[in-house]
């Protein structure tokens, strides 16, 4: 991250117009998922995965929450019911993978940063999109698609969108 | 030259009559209880049967004496608590290896049909029983009203995948009529393009027949049929118009066959899960 800051400090020094962008792709970004309380008679938490596609549709892992603790690694049993995330390099993974799996989470905001940031890292400039995927036992199933470019122009954040069942606020954003 | 041409025409006239000839009446089924699955290791339950409406057994049980299972590692794995009832037969299968696992039931053979003098149907070997060469000459006439001698064989097929998908089960037989994937079967998606090469006896199926029919008829008016023909290439492409269980039927027919016979048939059922976006 020091690097990139002097980059920025560098760049800012060049020309404002090439640092406003310049110094927003050397800011970290947070992922906010908010998962909504249901009023239902057998409530489980949702399994969740989050991931980058690239054009060409080439997947970054950033994080997948599901039933890491049971016994005999029996969670994983409906992993694949993360339907997308299953088919996108989440059926290539061998699970549980530190710095990608937690345990599921209840409702209420959830925030991911460090995990977005070191997956964002990994990726060149270019046209990209995050996905979220939701699915819950006795429940249903969403995916959030938010497309966004690299490197990131400050403008152009926070993207946000509001899940219709099973995922509630997504927004990716500049860190606080 | 010229004669080459003529042959060329006449093949071409046989392979147009040969896609005119209707599906076989009854229709044979697996039915996989899941087709993508996660875990260590995992059980499928699987229905097997022959009826005209998909996916409801109202006729009668499939037979498993031909059934292999068969790993992705190519192992061939015995299936579990196998029970033929009267409208179908169900059997377990242990996925203990990560990949594709393809179910499969083949059976061909040679067999002559005719009339008698009396016009009584006939067909030879009879059913249940098996092709032996060095009775032929005996057991057929050689002449014979409607005298047909026919070189069959019949596949019924699924694929079920724990973990990544693998395609070493892809691996052609050589035998028969065969689907081989260029899609990965258990990655088929609604809406989305899926192809397929078909075989027969390891070379490409050229115009064969092709009906793809989604489960749950009984509760529609309209069939929703797919028809396809094959290409020069012996492929397929097929449009998954919404998410179900696919029922996939392939009828081939050519005059190449082997001595005795005149002409060589060769069918394919096989089901496929189209999952949701």
């Amino acid at each position: 991250m020091k690097v990139r800051n002097s980059l920025a400090i560098a760049s800012g020094a060049l020309g404002l117009m090439l640092a406003s962008s310049v110094s927003a792709a050397a800011q970290s970004v947070t992922l906010d998922i908010a998962l909504p309380q249901l009023d239902v008679a057998e409530y489980h938490k949702p399994y969740v995965a989050v991931w980058i596609e690239n054009s060409k549709r080439k997947s970054t892992q950033v994080a997948v929450w599901y039933d890491v603790d049971m016994r005999e690694h029996e969670g994983k049993e409906w992993l694949k019911d993360l339907r997308q995330w299953w088919r996108r390099g989440g059926r290539s993974l061998d699970l549980p993978y530190d710095g990608l799996t937690s345990a599921t989470k209840g409702p209420g905001e959830h925030l991911i940063d460090t995990q977005i940031n070191s997956a964002i890292a990994k990726l060149s400039d270019g046209d990209y999109t995050l996905r979220v995927e939701a699915s819950r036992e006795v429940g249903g199933r969403e995916v959030l698609s938010i497309p966004f470019s690299l490197p990131l122009a400050a403008e152009s954040l926070p993207v946000t969108l509001e899940g219709k069942s099973e995922i509630g606020r997504v927004s990716l954003r500049l860190e606080d | 030259m010229k004669k080459l041409s003529v042959t060329t025409s006449i093949v071409a006239i046989a392979a147009t009559l040969a896609v005119s000839f209707s599906a076989s009446a009854h229709r044979a089924w697996l039915l996989p209880s899941s087709t993508v699955l996660s875990g260590e290791d995992s059980y499928v339950t699987f229905d097997a049967a022959v009826s005209n409406t998909i996916f409801h057994p109202d006729h009668v049980a499939m037979g498993t004496n031909d059934l292999v299972v068969t790993s992705p590692s190519g192992k061939t794995i015995e299936t579990e608590n196998s029970t033929r009832g009267k409208y179908r037969t169900t059997f377990d299968v242990k996925l203990e290896e990560e990949g594709t696992f393809k179910i499969t039931s083949f059976s061909s053979g040679i067999r002559a049909f005719w009339k008698d003098e009396e016009g009584n149907r006939k067909m030879w070997p009879g059913r249940g029983k098996s092709y032996v060469a060095e009775e032929f000459a005996t057991a057929v006439p050689k002449e014979a009203t409607d005298l047909r001698v026919t070189q069959g064989s019949r596949r019924v097929e699924t694929f079920v995948t724990l973990g990544e998908p693998s395609e070493k089960v892809f691996a052609p037989t050589n035998e028969g009529l065969e689907l081989i994937p260029v899609t990965h079967p258990n990655d088929l998606f609604a809406t989305e393009a899926a192809t397929f090469t078909l075989l027969i006896d390891g070379e490409p199926a050229v115009g064969a027949e092709v009906e793809v029919v989604r489960g749950g008829m009984r509760y529609r008016n309209d069939q929703e049929t797919i028809s396809v023909t094959s290409n020069d290439e012996g492929q397929i492409e097929v449009t998954w118009p919404q998410a179900g269980m696919y029922f996939v039927e392939i009828s081939y027919k050519d005059d190449k066959a082997e001595k005795p016979a005149t002409e060589r048939t060769g069918s394919y059922s096989g089901t496929f899960e189209v999952l949701p976006l």
